[in-house]
């Protein structure tokens, strides 16, 4: 009885989750009439505004990768080495994120940094990429320090810094050579979750105007019928393999925790 | 002295990066939300709120997060007690879990654009239907642009957080507890509603806030399934950004005030019945 109760849970659980999918997969195949074709893919990956968009949003959460970890590791590193009392302080600031939608936030930069402030990055397509980046660094900072932290919680950080402090290591040193080679895999999956984040971000894109892959995506929307589901598609199996590869990579460090 | 100076350093850098971009963002919007065009404090703003339209958006945005929300805690509970207490073999548990992380990050623009083909017009589902059942959907009144059209989508990313979150919750259900109750002759809806519920309850009540919270501030999935013709609050506070359809500017203060009011009472709800939660997971 409680067996049958359950399949039938699965079952229709899947069966929820599995339309949707086949069903875009279905659509992105009709464009041709009467046949099934991959027109629409074709389409999609012809448009030069596609690869343009998708190159600047890849860019972009290479370089949201990047001054994440600047910004998460030495700071994560640094409270469980010194200031351990700071930790929930850290840990709050983190989550803020989570709490405050995105939509509200990018009003703040637009009315904090416009062209009549202090700081008018608005101003220029440079100053508006910088913010969008550090835009993008906020909405992955839930994540990046909650898996960098779990890294870190399985080391033994005071050790390991009196042991380089003695061999005559400087911080830069100890932080570059010494933390994050042990943090990397958490570093990794916090990477790709940041990545799947920032591929298909559209809120923070579109208000500050730069021509990122979610607007385009939106844009696309609005104007074709087949093309928007290929680009559905493309998206889902991105998510995919980033999800699959974070998986790997928490699997290996896994191993190799339990090797040692 | 000098080494309490040295140590607060070290963190300086994170405190300046969430300053510039998180808190005083946020505060600028919030003080503003307080104030007239000129600079002065006033509650005229948020009495602005009350305006027929205003209000229409936030009730209807908070209609949809509760029905996401609901709707996704009960059928994501029942899928993640299926896999592991309902007796199906173990080998599900982990295409579930992954399946769960992925679908619960495909959110946003294409998922919009997967509902439209499964859903839509012409969409797969709605077409078998009509071809192998006879039944005309959207002649029966159902519109993938409404509310019910974007609860249904949202349930999309709802059902596999809560299957992500409310698993491990599961897992600390001891066994010892479901033999003890047997032993005094409990019966499974005895077991259930006298034991495991009441400890799983603040897991289930905070899961279910983070779900509400999570619905209310999504902009991209709404924006591109419906346009703007579903007035649900940040699509409305998207298009007054933009562009200018309310007349008053710093109405848009208010109504990003109020979002945050929302979200923040759900997350603060969260935290509280999670540190209840892990009374019962040692």
């Amino acid at each position: 009885m409680r067996r049958l109760w359950s399949w039938g849970a699965l079952i229709l659980g899947a069966l929820y989750f599995l339309l949707p999918l086949i069903g875009t997969i279905e659509f992105s195949l009709r464009m041709r009439r009467g046949e099934y074709s991959l027109d629409a893919y074709r389409s999609v990956l012809a448009d030069p505004n596609f690869r343009a968009t998708f190159g600047y949003s890849v860019a972009m959460a290479l370089l949201t990768i990047l001054l994440g970890v600047l910004i998460v590791v030495p700071t994560a590193y640094w409270v469980r080495l010194r200031l351990p009392r700071l930790r929930p302080v850290i840990e709050f600031v983190t989550l803020l994120p989570l709490v405050i939608p995105a939509i509200v936030v990018v009003f703040g930069y637009i009315r904090l940094y416009n062209t009549s402030s202090l700081l008018p990055l608005t101003g220029s397509a440079t100053g508006t990429n910088l913010l969008l980046l550090c835009g993008y660094a906020t909405l992955a900072l839930p994540y990046m320090y909650r898996a960098v932290d779990t890294g870190l919680s399985t080391l033994d950080v005071r050790t390991l810094t009196e042991a380089a402090q003695s061999l005559g290591a400087g911080w830069v040193r100890i932080i570059g050579s010494l933390i994050m080679p042990n943090v990397l895999g958490a570093v990794m999956s916090g990477a790709f979750l940041s990545f799947a984040i920032v591929i298909g971000e559209f809120t923070m894109a579109a208000l500050l105007n730069r021509p990122a892959f979610g607007p385009y995506m939106q844009l696309l929307g609005a104007n074709r019928a087949y093309e928007p589901a290929a680009l559905a598609v493309i998206a889902f199996g991105a998510t995919w393999a980033c999800m699959g590869l974070l998986q790997l990579i928490s699997r290996l460090a896994g191993v190799r925790k339990t090797a040692k | 002295m000098r080494r309490i100076g040295w140590n607060w350093l070290g963190v300086l850098p994170f405190f300046a990066f969430a300053a510039l971009f998180l808190v005083l963002p946020t505060m600028n919007i919030v003080i503003g939300a307080f104030r007239n065009p000129e600079g002065e404090f006033t509650l005229a703003n948020l009495a602005g709120l009350s305006a027929p339209r205003i209000v229409d958006s936030f009730a209807i945005s908070i209609k949809v997060s509760l029905a996401s929300a609901t709707l996704g805690c009960l059928i994501g509970f029942a899928m993640a007690a299926a896999v592991v207490m309902g007796g199906l073999p173990g080998w599900l548990r982990g295409p579930l879990m992954t399946f769960s992380g992925v679908a619960s990050n495909f959110a946003g623009v294409p998922l919009a654009f997967a509902f439209i083909a499964t859903l839509g017009r012409v969409g797969l589902v709605t077409m078998l239907l009509r071809q192998w059942f006879g039944i005309n959907i959207y002649a029966m009144g159902f519109n993938l642009l409404s509310f019910w059209g974007l609860t249904l989508t949202y349930l999309f990313f709802q059902i596999p957080l809560m299957i992500l979150i409310i698993t491990p919750a599961l897992d600390g259900l001891k066994r010892e507890w479901r033999e003890a109750a047997e032993v005094l002759g409990a019966s499974t809806g005895q077991y259930w509603r006298m034991v495991a519920l009441p400890i799983l309850f603040p897991s289930l009540l905070g899961t279910f806030a983070l779900l509400f919270a999570n619905s209310f501030g999504a902009v991209a999935t709404a924006y591109a399934l419906t346009g703007s013709s579903l007035s649900i609050v940040p699509i409305m506070l998207f298009a007054q950004i933009r562009g200018d359809v309310l007349q008053d500017p710093h109405l848009g203060y208010a109504m990003a005030f109020g979002m945050i009011v929302v979200t923040g009472i759900a997350n603060l709800a969260y935290v509280i019945m999670r540190s209840r939660a892990e009374r019962w997971m040692r």
